[in-house]
């Protein structure tokens, strides 16, 4: 007598450890998983609505400042240290996993107009409207010692802005021209200015270290080279050009952050056409910090928000705001690029999600892969109009969105006169300009 | 006068310039030195004159004013008439011959080569200048960066930090060696510290460790050492032997190993006999012992767990039947008896023995071995008479069946068996001359008919099995209650049996209808016995011809439209080849036919709008599950009441918009519901419709890809890593060289900035 059974590889279905998972054979024979189209879009769907659900971008604040927070700085060595300057001249080292202030410096009188880190992270220096440049150590002082700069630098103009070198023992501040110091001396080591006006900020290129970008008053953004001591090129905008921030994945990209409300993304080889203009903001835009993946950058608002803007997209991706942050003044997305931190008017430092609705701790690995298919189901089907409205929908102040409806008004307007005027004059006499033309003046060489 | 002080000082400038060329001592200008000073002053005076004269506007004056001279020599020079610029190639012209005036020569040619100095451009103009100088080489250099952009723009996914992180632990002595005690708490812990000479800095050990290490020699240690190196060595490998061999799993390897062993212990025993009887018969009886407590044990009885499960196994593995059979060897060979057997005696009794056994036990057991030895006798009758009666009727019958009733019959007493053979033997015979007479008519058959062959053999087979299952139910009843039920079983099967039986008449003639319908010229010889052959069946049972007619002609309608237009072709081809000078005309229009084929625009129209409205009709839902209920199958369809029960009519739809309009379809295709999740516009990257449509069917989730490929098409662009620093791109993370001399060494060296730092420093004093 024979018998016939059915016989089996072990292999197929005996696990090699007891902590994996149980294997489940499965069949992938498509008429077995049919409306495949559907399913997924409604998976997308699902994704996008439990994407705006756990959207709580806002973590934590810091308080501790007695005046507006003026300016920020990162530890270039540890994620949890934050250093801020206050407008009344206090500086403040932070601890964030404690939400803590670790140390308090008196450090000028008046404003903290710039702070910047060495990048070795044992020192920083500070800059203010007495004048003074002061170096001061990142630990703090020993047992019976005195709160004291290691270097202070007495000026003959006020400093507005600061940056550290990003390889060298140098650094660069500004005020009425770009003075450049080796910090073994007390002399600047050059100075360069084109122009009598005075520059507001001053930044190092992380890449190519021997650049330097600053803005400066009269509306215009200035290229310094440090090796050949001398200016590059001057690019003239309609308005006053705050602040700007090099792109720390490519090279010759810089953002600059400018008072008509947007932000221009340069290609500094071709500074006539911007290469992105972003716009989003209802007011001035203070402060525009990279993400160190070089792929987003955060910018702060004088309209109470904070916008964050896909390189690459003119129109921000997220904007986040609190009903008691004021005018924001400085912002800082951190090193490990899924936090950002904003100081604002009201005497805080408000630490943000750059991902409003991710999940904060360790993932498993499950966890990790469901998350990756949510995320690539809403890019599959971000056009399709429901999961397009409900990604987009934003909840927003009374007064941005006020504001928003009025300058939309304002354009349309805008648009629509020049159409008429193009209309009614000698065709070709008044020419299309695209917006990203429309907003540089002129190129100086 | 202006020009004239300028033309002066140019001469002077020039002069100038003649006298910083150191000539040669002696100086021979010219000839005019010689002949004395008024005569050169005068001279002078003209050539002066002349040189003044070159400015253009009192060019044509001087001639006039000038005293006619009378001598013409070389050195009176005068440019009068030629009203041309003096050229200092003109004064040359004549002291060409002369060699001795190549020395001035070649300095005149020298100040002719010299140019006056550029004025130095102003200071915007010169820092626009080193600007976009400085700005190109800067652009250049930053070009080398598009290549890496470009690459991390496009890249599938970026793992960021992007550089191996050095990971590098600072010693701990290192990182407290700037460290020092400065808190009066700190320094009394360090004072305690010192106190126990507890080590603080590098050399971890304290001072007892330290004589320790020193208490050794150098030798005695290396000595030392070895030793415990080998000893190691050899322990490691004896346990990965043994390791080794018992994981062998080879049971020939362990056989042997055993058989060795035994071997030994044989030899050893040998040998210990001639050296030590006494020890020897210890031995012995050690053995003997053994003997007795495996007699008394069960332990190789094939009574144990594992021997009842190889009893289980046995019948169907030649295996376990070997390794109970190597057990109960064993327990044979462990309780045998140390002494010589006299083999004679048994071998006798084995062959009395054999010579006992009859053949017919013999028979049996080959035909089916384990069966009863007491039913033997009659089971071997049974079988002779059935193997007669199977030889009267067919000589390849089946022999599973005689033997499921010797099986039956074994069940029987005995003494009923010889009343009961004849009973059968007598209703076998009735039966089978009924069988016969059905199978007469598949006989005939089988004479007239050829191609029918088959049908007949199965048929014959068939009724053979009627008629011994028959002769076996019967035999059955009479020989017990229980059969009564097996028969009950069985008759259904005869009744479905039936239809196949009828199913010949039906095939033949549908094989006639079919010579009916037109081709008598298909098999002409066959038609006479055909028609005798319905003749008899007519006569036999006329029911089923009638029946079959009546089949024959619902399924001859519908041959009919289908099947023919082939014979019609068939039919047409040898009129084509008697009308060959029609073929000319008929190509032609055959021609024009094909060629307005697709003209019948109307028509296409019409069909086009009754498809269109077929199409939109809402169709009827059927939910029938086949099996559910009932039978279920290949060929098996749900029956139609449960069909009916399920069909879901679909609701009659609003009328269509075109339904009075008999020239237009309207497309009523576009669901208003489905159209707010249905994208409008084509995105941007997108070029074509179905480009989009294609990344949209694509699925991506697990429940349709692979796990790899899930994981590939889900992998996200960006990767960060919680807790790590990203640094920006650097030269070296992509392969280029960065320069080796830092930012400030290459400023501070900068001539330039020198400059500007000097006049700045100059300045700042100034002020």
């Amino acid at each position: 007598m024979k018998v016939k059974m059915l016989s089996r590889n072990p292999d197929d279905y005996v696990r090699e450890t007891k902590l994996d998972i149980q294997r489940v054979p499965r069949n992938y024979d498509p008429t077995l998983h049919p409306f495949e189209v559907p399913r997924e879009y409604v998976r997308a769907l699902n994704a996008t609505k439990l994407e705006r659900v756990f959207a709580k971008p806002f973590l934590a604040s810091l308080d501790g400042h007695r005046d507006g927070v003026n300016c920020l700085a990162k530890h270039p060595k540890s994620l949890t240290t934050v250093l801020s300057g206050a407008c009344d001249g206090e500086v403040k080292i932070w601890n964030l996993t404690k939400r803590k202030c670790v140390r308090t410096i008196q450090a000028h009188e008046g404003f903290v107009r710039g702070i910047c880190t060495r990048f070795c992270g044992t020192s920083f220096f500070t800059v203010g409207d007495d004048k003074t440049v002061k170096q001061w150590k990142m630990d703090g002082p020993g047992y019976g010692e005195e709160e004291e700069p290691l270097h202070t630098i007495l000026g003959k103009t006020v400093y507005t802005g600061i940056d550290h070198h990003w390889k060298d023992p140098a650094f660069a501040t500004c005020g009425q021209q770009v003075d450049i110091w080796d910090e073994q001396r007390t002399n600047p080591i050059c100075s360069m200015n084109w122009g009598f006006d005075s520059i507001s900020s001053v930044k190092f290129n992380p890449i190519e270290t021997y650049l330097l970008g600053s803005c400066a008053s009269d509306r215009n953004i200035v290229l310094y080279d440090m090796r050949q001591a001398t200016p590059l090129k001057k690019v003239v905008l309609d308005m006053r050009t705050n602040t700007i921030c090099w792109n720390p994945m490519e090279a010759f990209h810089f953002t600059a952050a400018n008072e008509d409300y947007n932000l221009y993304t340069f290609d500094m080889r071709a500074l006539d056409i911007p290469v992105m203009v972003h716009m989003d903001h209802v007011s001035a835009v203070l402060d525009v910090d990279y993400s160190p993946t070089g792929k987003e950058f955060v910018s702060a608002s004088f309209d109470k928000s904070i916008r964050i803007f896909p390189v690459d997209k003119s129109r921000s991706r997220e904007v986040y705001h609190t009903k008691r942050m004021q005018h924001v003044i400085c912002v800082k997305w951190t090193s490990d690029s899924k936090y950002i931190m904003c100081g604002s008017d009201e005497m805080n430092i408000r630490l943000w999600k750059a991902n409003a609705s991710e999940k904060l701790g360790v993932l498993t690995s499950r966890e990790k892969a469901a998350n990756d298919y949510n995320q690539k189901l809403k890019e599959k089907f971000q056009y399709h109009p429901h999961v397009k409205r409900i990604a987009r929908h934003r909840h927003l102040p009374k007064s941005i969105y006020s504001q928003i409806q009025e300058q939309r008004v304002m354009k349309e307007a805008r648009r629509r006169k020049e159409m008429n005027r193009r209309k009614h004059s000698k065709p070709g006499s008044v020419p299309i300009v695209s917006e990203r033309k429309k907003h540089v003046v002129a190129v100086v060489k | 006068m202006m020009n004239t002080t300028k033309a002066a000082k140019g001469l002077l400038a020039l002069s100038q310039q003649e006298e910083l060329v150191d000539l040669p001592t002696n100086y021979p200008l010219s000839a005019s030195e010689d002949e004395g000073d008024s005569d050169g002053e005068r001279k002078h005076q003209k050539l002066l004159e002349a040189i003044g004269s070159l400015d253009g506007k009192n060019r044509w004056k001087l001639p006039e004013r000038s005293e006619a001279s009378l001598k013409v020599s070389e050195f009176n020079v005068s440019c009068e008439g030629s009203g041309e610029k003096l050229a200092l190639s003109d004064l040359l012209g004549p002291a060409k011959p002369s060699p001795s005036l190549a020395a001035v020569k070649k300095q005149l040619s020298r100040v002719k080569s010299k140019k006056t100095l550029e004025l130095p451009l102003n200071k915007a103009e010169v820092d626009q200048i080193h600007r976009e100088v400085a700005f190109s080489k800067t652009s250049q250099t930053l070009s080398k960066w598009d290549s890496v952009v470009q690459k991390n723009r496009e890249a599938e996914q970026l793992v960021f930090p992007m550089g191996k992180e050095s990971s590098s632990f600072a010693p701990i002595e290192h990182v407290f060696s700037d460290w020092k005690a400065r808190t009066p708490l700190e320094q009394e812990v360090f004072n305690l510290l010192h106190k126990n000479k507890q080590p603080v800095t590098d050399p971890l050990l304290t001072p007892v460790e330290k004589a320790s290490l020193r208490a050794m020699s150098l030798e005695e240690a290396k000595i030392r050492r070895a030793e415990l190196q080998r000893a190691r060595a050899l322990q490691s490998y004896y346990e990965a032997r043994a390791r080794r061999m018992k994981k062998i799993k080879s049971k020939k390897y362990h056989k042997i190993v055993k058989k060795g062993k035994a071997k030994k212990a044989i030899k050893d025993f040998e040998q210990l006999r001639k050296v030590d009887p006494n020890a020897a018969l210890e031995e012995l009886e050690k053995i003997e012992k053994a003997r007795m407590m495996e007699r008394m044990s069960l332990k190789h009885q094939n009574s144990g767990k594992w021997a009842k499960s190889k009893a289980i196994m046995a019948k169907y593995d030649l295996e376990a039947r070997q390794a109970m059979q190597e057990q109960l060897a064993k327990n044979k060979e462990l309780t045998q008896k140390l002494q010589v057997v006299s083999e004679s005696e048994e071998e006798g009794g084995a062959d009395e023995e054999e010579a006992l056994v009859p053949d017919v036990v013999n028979e049996v057991q080959m035909n089916s071995d384990g069966a009863n030895p007491w039913m033997l006798r009659s089971c071997n009758r049974d079988a002779k008479e059935d193997e007669i009666q199977a030889d009267s009727e067919e000589p390849s019958e089946p022999v599973v069946h005689e033997i499921s009733e010797n099986e039956g019959n074994e069940k029987s007493v005995e003494e009923e068996d010889v009343l009961l053979k004849e009973f059968e033997e007598r209703r076998s015979l009735r039966k089978r001359s009924k069988c016969n007479q059905n199978a007469e008519p598949v006989s005939g058959q089988e004479t007239k008919d050829s191609t029918s062959k088959e049908v007949l053999s199965e048929l014959r087979a068939l009724s053979k099995k009627l008629s011994e299952e028959n002769h076996l139910s019967k035999k059955q009843k009479e020989s017990s209650a229980k059969t009564v039920l097996l028969v009950q079983e069985e008759e259904p099967a005869l009744e479905e049996e039936e239809p196949l039986l009828l199913q010949r008449p039906e095939r033949i003639q549908t094989m006639e209808k079919l010579e009916e319908l037109g081709n008598e010229d298909c098999l002409p010889s066959k038609e006479p016995p055909r028609a005798a052959v319905e003749g008899e069946q007519m006569r036999r049972n006329p029911q089923y011809q009638l029946k079959g007619k009546k089949k024959e002609q619902m399924i001859s309608l519908q041959n009919l439209l289908t099947s023919r237009t082939p014979s019609v072709t068939s039919l047409a081809v040898p009129t084509t080849v008697e009308e060959l000078e029609d073929e000319v005309e008929r190509e032609q229009k055959q021609m024009i036919k094909e060629a307005f084929a697709g003209d019948d625009v109307i028509k296409e129209f019409l069909k086009e709008k009754r498809e269109a409205i077929q199409a939109s009709k809402p169709k009827d839902m059927d939910l029938t599950l086949p099996g559910w209920g009932e039978w279920g199958g290949m060929d098996l369809k749900p029956s139609a009441k449960k069909r009916r029960r399920f069909l879901i009519k679909a609701p009659e739809g609003p009328p269509r918009k075109d339904k009075n309009l008999p020239n237009v379809i309207i497309s009523e295709k576009r669901n208003i519901q489905a159209a707010a999740h249905q994208v409008r516009v084509l995105p941007y990257p997108f070029t074509h419709h179905q480009q989009f449509e294609r990344t949209i069917q694509n699925p991506i989730g697990s429940t349709w890809n692979t796990q790899r490929a899930f994981q590939k098409l889900t992998a996200p662009k960006v990767v960060t890593k919680a807790g790590h620093i990203i640094k920006p791109i650097k030269a070296e993370d992509v392969g280029y060289r960065s320069s080796p001399r830092s930012d400030l060494s290459v400023m501070q060296n900068n001539p330039k900035r020198h400059s500007k730092h000097q006049k700045q420093l100059k300045k700042s004093s100034m002020d």
